[in-house]
């Protein structure tokens, strides 16, 4: 093992445990940046304003920053064991090293959830961008969606089935300009270079500072999440990156940093020139905000960079969802959570090509037979039961393993502060979430506790149960 | 107007050909490997090649 040459272009993703094809480990510390913050982004495009509509501009600006501290806490719990349990499968992988194989099975289904709806809700929202293109450029009657939505799954998917390196080179390059073009906006209307067009002190006295008062502020944590949703997708690059150690906490750190601070140059740009009550009618109202406080400065270059911003964005979240989901199902199957088939690995492009190819009829079955906000509420509830997992796993993690035990790449600070934070806030954002969606939250809990039983009792027999613990750890303190 | 019921047709026409690269190349993986290489993936590979865990 001390001699095995791990920089050998003939040994690459292949090891001393037999495996003959394994994922390609090309990525970098940008790669997987652009992962994370590329499935966050298009919260800051659309979604997020609907925090506004629960509870006025104020209320969303708590929202954003509580969720922003919520996500913190994630990034910085997920960088710690990730980094450590550098595998395909993040949370997943986590889940069944740390806590125990039911957990790990739910985890895994949170994952192929959260991302496969997100995905079909980036479609869905790909399909109607295509079709705002059209009514402006002239188009007469209805543009059927259907055919941009299904090309967007399918030419994402094969993208992905191709290989992993051109899948995030892409999604680094069109997040980049996605990001960028939230920049330029704020420098551009906010007084920084030309005129300013910000009206905070009109739009936001009296009244309208906070409609509903404390209650809506609860309300808006809900949709505060969207600023952030995704950022924990990173984890699932663990396999694919060079230096794990290294490049995951780098990656996701640096992807919560961009993301606050996008998340607050978005909520700044926007109020300051849109009406809450117009802001927080995401249906009827302000679909895009950023687009539509680029339009409303009266810059064509700004509509035309905001426009491609959005497409961008929804483009890179889809892309990620569809990396993010395969690795999931992909891990379960590799280690009998789901039939084994599903752990293959294309021998030329070294990606997970069958899980890939599984998910692409159920995000279409999604994208095309259920309504947006559905999907994305399902998306979010999925998210949040795996937020809800992080500071119970870390705190188990620190105990089973303390510090200077095992080799960590990154050590989180003040443990248990950022646990305790993070399963406060997820209360207060169920708390919010059954406010508006209790009934799904109840379902969506009804379906895991179901499927919960089915791996009790069928699943778990067929589970390789010694193969599945790989890290080379110490016994746990205690056993 | 004719121009995007054309872009129409092509979204139709260029998902159908990304769906088919796709299956095509399945099938032919398939038929090519042996089952026993394409589920050959196993965890952890890195770390049992440079990590004893020694601190």
């Amino acid at each position: 093992m001390a001699q095995t040459n791990i920089g050998s272009k003939t040994m690459d993703g292949m090891g001393p445990k037999g495996t003959k094809v394994g994922l390609l480990r090309v990525l970098g510390p940008a790669h997987v940046w652009a992962l994370g913050v590329g499935i966050v982004l298009v919260g800051e495009y659309m979604g997020w304003n609907f925090a506004v509509g629960k509870g006025g501009a104020y209320a969303a600006l708590i929202a954003c920053w509580f969720a922003g501290i919520l996500y913190t806490c994630v990034a910085m719990i997920d960088s710690e064991v990730t980094s450590t349990v550098a595998a395909a499968g993040g949370q997943y992988t986590q889940a069944k090293h740390i806590v125990g194989p039911l957990m790990a099975f739910n985890v895994g289904l949170y994952l192929v959830f959260a991302y496969t709806m997100l995905e079909a809700g980036n479609a869905i929202t790909a399909g109607y961008l295509v079709s705002v293109v059209a009514g402006m450029s002239g188009h007469e009657g209805a543009l059927d969606q259907r055919p941009f939505i299904i090309l967007v799954i399918m030419s994402l998917a094969w993208l992905n089935y191709r290989g992993v390196l051109a899948t995030l080179t892409f999604n680094l390059i069109i997040t980049a300009i996605a990001f960028v073009a939230i920049l330029v906006l704020f420098v551009a209307t906010t007084g920084i270079v030309g005129a300013s067009i910000m009206q905070h002190g009109a739009l936001m006295e009296g009244a309208a500072a906070l409609p509903y008062g404390w209650i809506g502020i609860l309300a808006a944590m809900h949709f505060g999440l969207w600023f952030y949703l995704g950022i924990e997708g990173t984890t699932q690059a663990a396999e694919e990156v060079r230096s794990p150690a290294r490049a995951l906490p780098f990656g996701t750190l640096a992807g919560i940093m961009t993301l606050l601070i996008a998340a607050t140059l978005t909520w700044y740009v926007c109020v300051g020139v849109l009406p809450w009550e117009f802001l927080g009618d995401g249906v009827n109202g302000s679909v895009a905000p950023l687009f539509d406080t680029a339009r409303l400065s009266g810059s064509t270059g700004l509509v035309w960079l905001l426009g491609i911003g959005t497409l961008f964005a929804t483009l890179a979240s889809a892309n990620g969802c569809i990396n993010d989901a395969s690795r999931a199902w992909f891990s379960m199957g590799r280690d009998k959570y789901l039939p084994g088939w599903f752990g293959a690995v294309h021998p030329t492009y070294r990606t997970p090509y069958r899980a890939i190819i599984f998910l692409v009829p159920i995000a279409l079955i999604f994208a095309l037979g259920a309504p947006l906000d559905q999907v994305i509420t399902f998306s979010i509830l999925s998210g949040l039961l795996g937020y809800t997992f992080m500071p119970l796993n870390i705190i188990m993690f620190r105990r089973k393993w303390p510090l200077n035990s095992i080799k960590r790449g990154y050590e989180h600070p003040f443990h248990p502060v950022p646990a305790i934070v993070l399963l406060s806030l997820c209360a207060i954002t169920f708390f919010a979430v059954f406010l508006g969606y209790g009934t799904q939250l109840v379902a969506m809990i009804g379906f895991y506790i179901v499927v919960s039983l089915w791996f009790h009792f069928w699943r778990y027999r067929f589970v390789s149960r010694g193969a599945q613990f790989t890290m080379p750890w110490p016994k746990p303190k205690g056993y | 107007m004719q121009t995007w019921n054309y872009l129409e047709y092509a979204a139709w026409g260029l998902s159908a050909l990304f769906g088919l690269a796709m299956l095509v190349d399945w099938f032919r993986t398939d038929t090519t490997y042996s089952e026993d290489v394409l589920t050959s993936s196993r965890e952890g590979e890195l770390e049992a090649m440079t990590e004893e865990h020694k601190v």
